[in-house]
C-alpha cells in the first residue's frame, strides 16, 4: 500500500486492520512515535496524517493510503520544538514528548498560552506537570 | 491489542452507492474515524471482525443548511463542526459539546455519524442532538428514511437501524430558545462523562441528559413541569422520579442525580 512517510514515497504490505502505530514501529522500523494508552487517551502515538494530528493506535493502515504521513523522525534532529523541549526540561522520561511535539508542531506560531494549552489538551504528560512543556512550546515559536 | 488482527477483515466502500450495496450483500460493521472502534479492540470486547470503510465517502462530510433546516453529513468531524459558521450559528451547544469530546486528535477523527451509531449513552454529541429535535437519516439500497433521533435507540448500544442501513446524515430543525450544554468528567480534556446535559430554553423547554440511562433521555417530566409554570424544586421533585441512574466505573447513582438537579438549576438560572 503505497503513501508517502515523512516526505518520501512509501509502499508497505502490512494488514490493512492493522494500528497505523504497529506498522510506523515494525514494517517501517520508525520507533519514534509510542505506544501510551493504546485507546486514544494519552497522545504519545500522535502523529500527522495529511498535516492532521491523529492518534496512531486508533487508525487502521488502510486509512493511510494515499495520504501523507508525518512522524517525529520527519522533523530531522535539530527542530526548534526538539531544542526547546531539551532546553526547557520538557521532557523527562520522554514517553510523552515525541506525541507532544507533534501535537504542537501544528500550533500557529502566534498561539497563545491558552491555545497551547487546547491544542495540546489531548496529549497526557505524568512527568512534567506540563509548565515545562507550555514554556518549551513558547520557546520554539520564538525561534521557529 | 487484545483482539488478533489477522481475525479481522476490512473491505473500503468508494462511494455512498457502493457502500450500500456491500451492505446489502455482506453483514459488516461500518467504520469511520474508528475512535471508539480501536478501543473496542484493544480491550478485546468487540464481537464484529468484518468492517466496512466508510472514511473515504467525502459526500458525508457536507454542512449545509437546507430548507431552514442543518444538515450533518455523518462523516462531518467534531473538528469540522467546531470551525463551520453554520454550526456557530444555528447550534452553537453542538460546538460546546464538540470541543469537549476527547482531545484535537479524537476531534480530528470522531463523526457525528459515529457518535450516534456507537450508540454511547455517554456519547457527547447525543444530549444536543435529543435536545434539538434532531432527525437522523437512514439509507439503504432501497431509499432513505427518517427517524427522529428520541425514537433512534431502542436500549442500550441497540437502534432501530437494519443491517444493511447506514446513518448518512443528521438534519436539525431551527432551535427556537437559548441553548445550554455542560459535561461533568474527571477533568477538562479527554474525560467520558459521569453526566452530560443539552437544553434549549423556550416556552416548551427540551431538556437531555447522558450517562444516567442505558441510552441518552429526554426528561419529558421535568419538561412539562417546567413549561407548566411549576416551581423549580417541583421540577426537580419530577426529575427524580424518572431517572434512575446506576453506580459504575465513572461515578455513582446518587452522584449522578444530584449533578443532574444541579445542572438543571443552573441551566434554569443561567437562561432566565
Amino acid at each position: 500500500m503505497r503513501f508517502t512517510l515523512n516526505g518520501a514515497p512509501g509502499d508497505v504490505d502490512a494488514h490493512p486492520m492493522k494500528r497505523l502505530l504497529d506498522v510506523l514501529r515494525e514494517e517501517c522500523g520508525l520507533t519514534g512515535t509510542k505506544e501510551g494508552c493504546g485507546e486514544g487517551e494519552c497522545g504519545a502515538c500522535t502523529v500527522l496524517i495529511d498535516g492532521v494530528p491523529v492518534c496512531s493506535c486508533l487508525v487502521p493502515f488502510a486509512q493511510a493510503e494515499n495520504t501523507a504521513v508525518v512522524t517525529i523522525e520527519g522533523l530531522g534532529e535539530g527542530h526548534p520544538l526538539q531544542r526547546c523541549f531539551m532546553d526547557e526540561v520538557g521532557a523527562q522520561c520522554g514517553i510523552c514528548t515525541p506525541g507532544m511535539i507533534m501535537a504542537a508542531y501544528v500550533l500557529e506560531p502566534s498561539a497563545s498560552l491558552e491555545e497551547i494549552r487546547v491544542g495540546l489538551a489531548g496529549n497526557l504528560c505524568r512527568c512534567t506537570g506540563y509548565s515545562a512543556i507550555y514554556r518549551a512550546v513558547q520557546a520554539a515559536q520564538g525561534n521557529a | 491489542m487484545k483482539t488478533a488482527v489477522s481475525t479481522l477483515e476490512l473491505r473500503r466502500a468508494h462511494s455512498l452507492d457502493d457502500a450500500l450495496a456491500i451492505m446489502r450483500s455482506e453483514h459488516r460493521m461500518p467504520i469511520a474515524g474508528a475512535t471508539d472502534l480501536y478501543v473496542a479492540l484493544n480491550f478485546g470486547t468487540l464481537k464484529a471482525r468484518r468492517f466496512l470503510d466508510i472514511w473515504p465517502l467525502d459526500e458525508l462530510r457536507t454542512i449545509a443548511v437546507v430548507n431552514d433546516r442543518l444538515v450533518l453529513g455523518a462523516l462531518v468531524t467534531y473538528t469540522s463542526m467546531i470551525a463551520s459558521a453554520e454550526v456557530r450559528t444555528r447550534l452553537p451547544m453542538l460546538i460546546e459539546a464538540a470541543r469537549q469530546v476527547g482531545g484535537p486528535q479524537i476531534q480530528n477523527r470522531g463523526t457525528v455519524g459515529g457518535n450516534i451509531a456507537n450508540g454511547s449513552p455517554a456519547g457527547d454529541s447525543l444530549p444536543v442532538l435529543a435536545a434539538a429535535d434532531a432527525v437522523v437519516l437512514l439509507r439503504s439500497v432501497d431509499g432513505e428514511r427518517r427517524v427522529p433521533f428520541t425514537a433512534f435507540y431502542t436500549g442500550y448500544r441497540t437502534t432501530v437501524m437494519q443491517a444493511d442501513e447506514l446513518i448518512v446524515a443528521v438534519e436539525i430543525p431551527r432551535v427556537v430558545g437559548a441553548q445550554w450544554f455542560r459535561k461533568v468528567g474527571t477533568r477538562a480534556a479527554q474525560a467520558i462523562s459521569k453526566v452530560v446535559v443539552a437544553a434549549v430554553r423556550s416556552p416548551s423547554p427540551r431538556i437531555a441528559v447522558g450517562s444516567v440511562a442505558p441510552t441518552v433521555v429526554r426528561l419529558a417530566a421535568t419538561e412539562r413541569a417546567l413549561a407548566g409554570g411549576t416551581s423549580l424544586d417541583d421540577a426537580l421533585a419530577a426529575l427524580r422520579g424518572e431517572i434512575h441512574p446506576i453506580d459504575d466505573l465513572r461515578s455513582t447513582a446518587e452522584y449522578r442525580l444530584r449533578v443532574t438537579e444541579n445542572l438543571v438549576r443552573r441551566f434554569w438560572s443561567e437562561t432566565s
